[in-house]
């Protein structure tokens, strides 16, 4: 006997918050391609992710693996070549009411209406996605505008006090972007974001450009408003270590595919996809004991050529010839009781994780020196 | 007043174990001027910076963006003349200068750099720039001997088969593999000390150990006293085995790595370590450290008195704003810049007899 069976191949599981509660943005089977001369390539692949009301989901990811595209895509932002091959996004708000709106299937008079005032997004470069030749005062109005019906004094009011929600003082609205320092631009863009009092906020990268000290201070505002004004936030990063700081639940995005969806408890301490686990362990910690790290050997993937199967599998230490057969989808992990999910259909050997396997240790899989845990794991 | 003292002949990098010293720099300072006439400011972006570099050791320097930090690499690499204090080379004293006699000291220094989008030349095959470098630096070589030697540098580097990535374009390659391009680069004028500054900042999450593996192990086969720029301390403990923390263009905090990291000394230094993420945290909510109120870093380099960092810091006094502290000795290998180390890190400063790092630093 060579290795473990896998795990037969159920149906698609029911992935989301706690079971009762309608999310407020679904995104089903969405698949997204870029058009290119040699064909289409496929940046996002059947992804199914559901965002509850006033819960923060990360999405995790290298550079390629469709992490943007997959948040640009479901807010109908992607340009050609850019194409939505399938799915639906649904979204359904307290302004829409219970049975929601395809985002896929809406004009775009109607999506104008919907950007914004429903679903708002925070770019990484502040500089960037701020006019420079714009005051704070003309841009943040500019939203206003375009979604509410204020009179002068509501609308100076209201500009007002959306700075004093993220501690910018005041005179700070006659300012253009280029005087503000970066953690005070990014500042500006999440006061921009909820203008408008939107019910999903996604967060792209949000403080990647930042210093570690201005960072922390924005990702506890985040936090802060997030809890006094109730929006859900889809949040982005390539910082697995951050993430699991911030989010609620997190989804693991590679080559465009989900390769593992939990709470953030689950994905620190039960890991069930052997990339997560080799995420993990490359990042050095500042605090508690020191670790044995590695990382991932290969490159991140290449969308022109991701293989059939698993697309980790190339740079996979458990890899085997299975691997290119299985089919993605998002399987239950054993004795979880929160949903926790994995596209990979094997158990992984390893010390801290899910389940420990004896059929392999006892048959000699040995489990690779790099990636045992030299410290104390908190579990 | 606190009873340490001012760090003098007594005091020795922690790196200083590892081997003997290559390259050191001695109260580097560097003013820029900004704007001109009567509104021109001086801004002095380093101060008063040194550091030993030592055989086959790693210094990391850790700071945040506007610190200072690639000033240093940049004034240690001879791309600027600094406006005070020397830089020396197994002891002689160097003189920046477009002078072809700078070229030896070029060979000896050589510089890794953030972006290896920007600095490889991506209308070249990546054989034009090992090339260039192993012809300029390395005359003696013929034809085919310079032909090996690309070869060699590559697998250095660990891109094999070597053949391969010669003939192809920078934009054939991933960040990590134009990265390793830039270090094969460094190499091949055989330096003795490599300042990297942020070689793996730009690079995925997975391949960034990779990479700094790449350079920890050719430090150990070629004896390069390595020079680690970055802003992320957590891989200065893994990676360094001393750890130099700047704040406003000086040095604040020195030590052992592992030390440093597990039980900072300065104000500044206990900052940055409670900002890094910290998975274990999970859970807790969020929270900020005491300075969430003084958002003022601003100004700090023209500070002419004082602390740079009292601004935003808890314990800072009068004293603090008044005197610039010096870096004071906590002990043989560690050292801080401040006046308030008694309430700052109690524990450091009392019993003062712990020095053996408990942890061994190379994992």
């Amino acid at each position: 006997m060579t290795g473990v069976a896998p795990t037969p191949i159920g149906e698609r599981v029911e992935i989301g918050a706690a079971p009762g509660v309608q999310p407020v943005l679904e995104i089903r089977d969405l698949s997204i391609a870029y058009a290119t001369v040699a064909g289409d390539l496929k940046a996002v692949s059947h992804v199914d992710l559901k965002l509850a009301p006033g819960e923060v989901v990360g999405l995790a990811g290298e550079s390629g693996s469709g992490k943007s595209t997959l948040a640009l895509g479901a807010c109908r932002l992607l340009r050609p070549p850019a194409i939505i091959i399938g799915g639906d996004v649904i979204y359904r708000g307290r302004r829409i009411g219970p049975d929601g709106v395809n985002i896929l299937e809406q004009n775009a008079k109607q999506l104008r209406e919907l950007r914004w005032r429903e679903i708002a997004i925070v770019f990484q470069s502040a500089m960037n996605a701020l006019n420079p030749v714009l005051r704070v005062r003309d841009q943040m109005g500019d939203v206003l505008d375009a979604h509410l019906k204020l009179s002068r004094e509501q609308r100076r009011d209201r500009l007002a006090s959306l700075l004093d929600l993220v501690g910018i003082p005041r005179e700070r609205l006659k300012s253009y972007p280029h005087e503000l320092s970066g953690g005070m631009r990014q500042r500006v863009m999440i006061a921009m974001a909820l203008a408008v009092d939107p019910e999903v906020v996604i967060m792209d990268e949000p403080t990647t450009a930042l210093d570690v000290v201005v960072q922390r201070e924005i990702l506890a505002e985040i936090a802060e408003l997030q809890k006094e004004l109730q929006f859900a936030v889809l949040f982005i990063t390539h910082d697995l270590s951050l993430l699991l700081e911030v989010a609620d639940r997190i989804a693991i995005l590679y080559g465009g595919r989900l390769l593992e969806l939990g709470n953030s408890e689950e994905i620190h301490h039960r890991t069930a996809h052997p990339y997560t686990r080799g995420l993990l362990d490359s990042f050095p910690s500042v605090h508690g004991p020191r670790r044995s790290l590695a990382g991932i050997p290969g490159s991140p993937p290449d969308l022109r050529s991701i293989p059939p199967g698993c697309p980790f599998q190339p740079r996979c230490r458990f890899s085997r010839v299975e691997c290119a057969a299985i089919d993605m989808a998002l399987l239950p992990v054993p004795g979880s009781t929160t949903n926790h999910t994995t596209a990979c259909p094997f158990e992984m050997p390893d010390a801290s994780g899910v389940v420990a396997s004896s059929a392999l240790t006892a048959e000699g899989t040995a489990v690779p020196t790099e990636l045992s845990v030299n410290g104390d794991r908190k579990s | 007043m606190s009873e340490q003292e001012p760090i003098g002949e007594g005091f020795a990098s922690a790196a200083s174990g590892v081997g003997p010293l290559v390259l050191e720099a001695r109260e580097l300072s560097k003013d820029f001027r900004i704007g001109s006439g009567r509104t021109g400011a001086i801004l002095s972006a380093v101060r008063a910076v040194s550091l030993q570099l030592h055989r086959s050791a790693v210094v990391a320097l850790v700071g945040e963006s506007g610190s200072g930090k690639s000033t240093v690499a940049k004034l240690l690499a001879g791309q600027e003349s600094p406006t005070a204090g020397e830089i020396l080379l197994d002891g002689e004293p160097v003189t920046p200068s477009r002078h072809r006699s700078f070229r030896k000291y070029k060979s000896e220094v050589q510089m890794v750099f953030q972006d290896p989008f920007a600095s490889i030349n991506s209308v070249h095959r990546v054989r034009y720039p090992l090339q260039r470098a192993v012809r300029l630096h390395q005359r003696e070589l013929g034809r085919k001997e310079v032909a090996s030697e690309l070869v060699r540098l590559l697998e250095e580097v660990r891109l094999t088969p070597a053949d391969q990535y010669l003939d192809r374009f920078p934009h054939e390659l991933s960040g990590g593999q134009r990265q390793r391009v830039a270090i094969a680069r460094a190499l091949a004028v055989k330096p003795r000390v490599l300042l990297a500054d942020e070689p793996v900042s730009m690079l995925d999450v997975s391949i960034r150990l990779e990479v700094l593996d790449v350079i920890d192990q050719l430090r150990e086969r070629f004896q390069l006293a390595v020079l680690y720029i970055t802003h992320d301390i957590a891989s200065a403990r893994y990676f360094a085995d001393e750890t130099l923390v700047m704040y406003a263009g000086e040095i604040v905090e020195r030590g052992p790595s592992e030390d440093l990291t597990q039980q900072p000394a300065h104000p500044y230094t206990q900052l940055l370590l409670a900002s890094a993420p910290d998975p274990d945290r999970l859970g807790q909510s969020i929270q900020t450290v005491p300075t969430r109120e003084l958002r003022r870093a601003q100004s700090a380099f023209m500070t002419t008195s004082g602390c740079r960092f009292a601004p935003r810091c808890p314990f800072a006094d009068d004293r603090c704003r008044a005197e610039a502290p010096p870096l004071l000795a906590i002990n043989a290998k560690r050292a801080a810049a401040c006046w308030r180390l008694d309430v700052a890190a109690p524990e450091l400063v009392s019993n003062q007899g712990e020095e053996e790092r408990s942890v061994p630093l190379k994992a």
